[in-house]
C-alpha cells in the first residue's frame, strides 16, 4: 500500500496527452501507454511531486462530494500501484 | 472509426541502410535493388496523416535510422503534433553531441539492440566491431536522462549469456530489457537450424528472467518473448492484422507488419500515392486479415481468435505457403508438424558449434 507522505511524481518518460479520438487522457511512455479515465486523469494531473496522497485524497474529496475520502482513498492508492509497478512514477519502485 | 481498427503506433522504417550484419535481420535479401528513400516532405505529411488516424507512438527505424540525415527535422516535427518519439537504433553512428540534440528537439526514449553481452561475440555478430560504442550509447542514453530499452534478439548462440544479459542492462540503467526471440522468417529462417534454442535453453532462459522481473520490477521491466516454436499457441501478431500498427517502408509502402508485403497476391499501397487514411480504411491488402470472416479452420470457432486472431501470417506463408493458413506455430494448426519437426532437430544439434551465414554486400538492420 502506498504511504501516504509520499509526494508522488512521474517520472521523466512519462508523457500525459489529450486523445482526441476518444476524448480522454493518456499517459504515453516507451512503446505503449495507458488509457486514462475521468478521475485517473485527475490524479494523473496532480501527480507532480508537489502533492501528497492525503493532499490529493482532499483535493479529490472536495471535487466529488458524493464519493467517501476513504472509497478514493482506496482507488487512488490501487492507481498509483499500477503507475509505481509500472516503474512510472519518481523514486517509488 | 470504431476502436477495433485504430492505430497507436506508426513504424517509420526510414532506410534500408545499415552499417550492421546481423544474420537474423528480417528485412529483405536484396535491398539494394529496392527503390528511392522517400523524402523529408513525404515523412512530415505521413506523421500528420498517422496522427490523425490517432497514432500516439512513433517508432523511428530501420536499417538505421542514424543513417538519415534529416533525422534532427523528423524529430523536431513528430514532437510538435504530439507524437512520443522511439529510436530504434544499433548506435551506430552516434556522437553524444547528436543525441543531446535529438534530445533537446523532443525524442522521447531510445532502443538499442545488443548481439551478445560479450564483446568479441557481439561484435562476430554484427558482422563488424561495435559493442563498445554500443555501451558508450547506451550511457549517454541514461545520462541525459532519456529511457533506455535494451534489446537482446536471442538464439541459440546467446541465450545462455542470459544472466550477462541483466547484469548489463542493469549497469547502464536500462528502463526495459526486452529479451526477444528471432523470428523465423526471412534470412532467419534459413538459417533456423543454426539459431532455433532447444526447449532446454528456453526453460532456463525464461526461468531466469522470470526471477529478474519479480527482482526488478518497478525499476526495470524485464521482458521475455517465448518463441513460438515453443510455445502452444502463436502470438498475436502486430495485435490484429491492421488493427494497432502501421508500418511505413522507406519507399513509402503502408504495410501492417513489415513482411506483409512478402505475402504474394496482396496489394498494398504507397504513402507518395494516397492519404494514410484512406489505405488504413481502404487498401484491400489492409482489409484482407482484419475481422473474422476471412478465418480459416479451426480458428474460425477457436476461442482463442480473439487473442491471436489466428497468429502471424507472413508465418503462414513462408512456412506453409498460404498466408491464409492458421499460424503452423499453433499447436492445433494443420501444418504444425513442420514446426516440431525443428524443434527437435534443434534438440539433435546441442553442442554443434554454431556457424553463422554471412550476408554478402551490404547487410542491414539494428533489429
Ligand atoms: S486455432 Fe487459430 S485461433 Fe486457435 S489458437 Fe490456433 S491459431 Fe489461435
Ligand atoms: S505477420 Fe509475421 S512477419 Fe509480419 S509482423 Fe507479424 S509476425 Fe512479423
Amino acid at each position: 500500500m502506498t504511504l501516504t507522505t509520499i509526494r508522488p511524481r512521474f517520472s521523466p518518460k512519462v508523457r500525459l496527452r489529450f486523445d482526441r479520438r476518444t476524448g480522454r487522457h493518456l499517459l504515453l511512455y516507451p512503446e505503449t501507454g495507458l488509457q486514462l479515465n475521468h478521475t485517473a486523469t485527475v490524479i494523473a494531473r496532480l501527480c507532480t511531486g508537489e502533492w501528497t496522497v492525503d493532499d490529493m485524497v482532499e483535493q479529490l474529496t472536495q471535487a466529488y462530494g458524493d464519493v467517501s475520502p476513504d472509497e478514493i482513498r482506496r482507488e487512488m492508492c490501487e492507481f498509483l500501484d499500477v503507475l509505481s509497478h509500472r516503474g512510472l512514477l519518481q523514486g517509488m519502485a | 472509426m470504431n476502436n477495433e481498427s485504430r492505430p497507436y503506433t506508426l513504424i517509420a522504417e526510414l532506410t534500408y541502410r545499415c552499417p550492421l550484419r546481423c544474420p537474423y535481420c528480417s528485412n529483405p535479401l536484396d535491398f539494394a535493388e529496392h527503390g528511392n528513400e522517400i523524402d523529408t516532405d513525404t515523412w512530415l505529411r505521413v506523421f500528420q496523416e498517422a496522427e490523425e488516424l490517432g497514432v500516439v507512438q512513433l517508432n523511428l527505424t530501420g536499417g538505421e535510422p542514424l543513417l538519415r540525415n534529416d533525422l534532427e527535422r523528423l524529430i523536431e516535427e513528430a514532437r510538435k503534433i504530439d507524437l512520443y518519439t522511439n529510436l530504434i537504433t544499433s548506435g551506430i553512428p552516434l556522437t553524444f553531441e547528436r543525441l543531446s540534440r535529438l534530445r533537446a528537439l523532443g525524442l522521447d526514449s531510445v532502443q538499442v539492440s545488443v548481439q551478445s553481452a560479450r564483446p568479441s561475440v557481439s561484435d562476430r555478430i554484427a558482422g563488424v566491431p561495435s559493442f563498445n560504442r554500443k555501451l558508450d550509447v547506451m550511457r549517454w542514453v541514461t545520462s541525459l536522462d532519456l529511457p533506455l530499452t535494451m534489446n537482446v534478439v536471442l538464439h541459440r548462440e546467446n541465450i545462455s549469456e542470459i544472466n550477462e544479459f541483466i547484469a548489463l542492462a542493469e549497469r547502464v540503467s536500462a528502463d526495459r530489457l526486452e529479451l526477444a526471440n528471432t523470428q523465423y522468417l526471412g534470412w532467419a529462417l534459413k538459417n533456423r537450424s543454426a539459431l532455433l534454442p532447444t526447449r532446454e535453453q528456453i526453460e532456463r532462459a525464461r526461468t531466469v528472467a522470470a526471477e529478474a522481473k519479480a527482482r526488478l520490477r518497478g525499476s526495470m521491466e524485464v521482458l521475455f518473448v517465448t518463441p513460438d516454436y515453443y510455445t502452444d499457441y502463436p502470438k498475436s501478431c502486430m495485435e490484429g492484422w491492421g488493427r494497432r500498427f502501421i508500418v511505413v517502408n522507406p519507399e513509402g509502402l503502408a504495410l501492417p507488419c513489415h513482411l506483409a508485403h512478402t505475402i504474394p497476391g496482396l496489394r498494398f499501397e504507397h504513402v507518395t500515392q494516397r492519404r494514410l487514411g484512406d489505405i488504413w480504411h481502404h487498401s484491400a491488402g489492409f482489409n484482407r486479415f482484419r475481422g473474422e470472416d476471412w478465418l480459416p479452420d479451426p480458428c474460425r470457432t477457436c476461442e482463442r481468435r480473439v487473442l491471436d486472431f489466428g497468429g502471424c501470417r507472413c508465418q503462414a506463408f513462408h512456412v506453409l505457403g498460404d498466408a491464409g493458413m492458421a499460424d503452423p506455430a499453433c499447436s492445433l494448426a494443420p501444418g504444425h508438424d513442420f514446426i516440431e519437426s525443428a524443434r527437435a532437430q534443434a534438440g539433435r544439434t546441442t553442442g554443434v558449434p554454431v556457424l553463422f551465414e554471412y550476408r554478402t554486400g551490404r547487410g542491414r538492420s539494428a533489429r
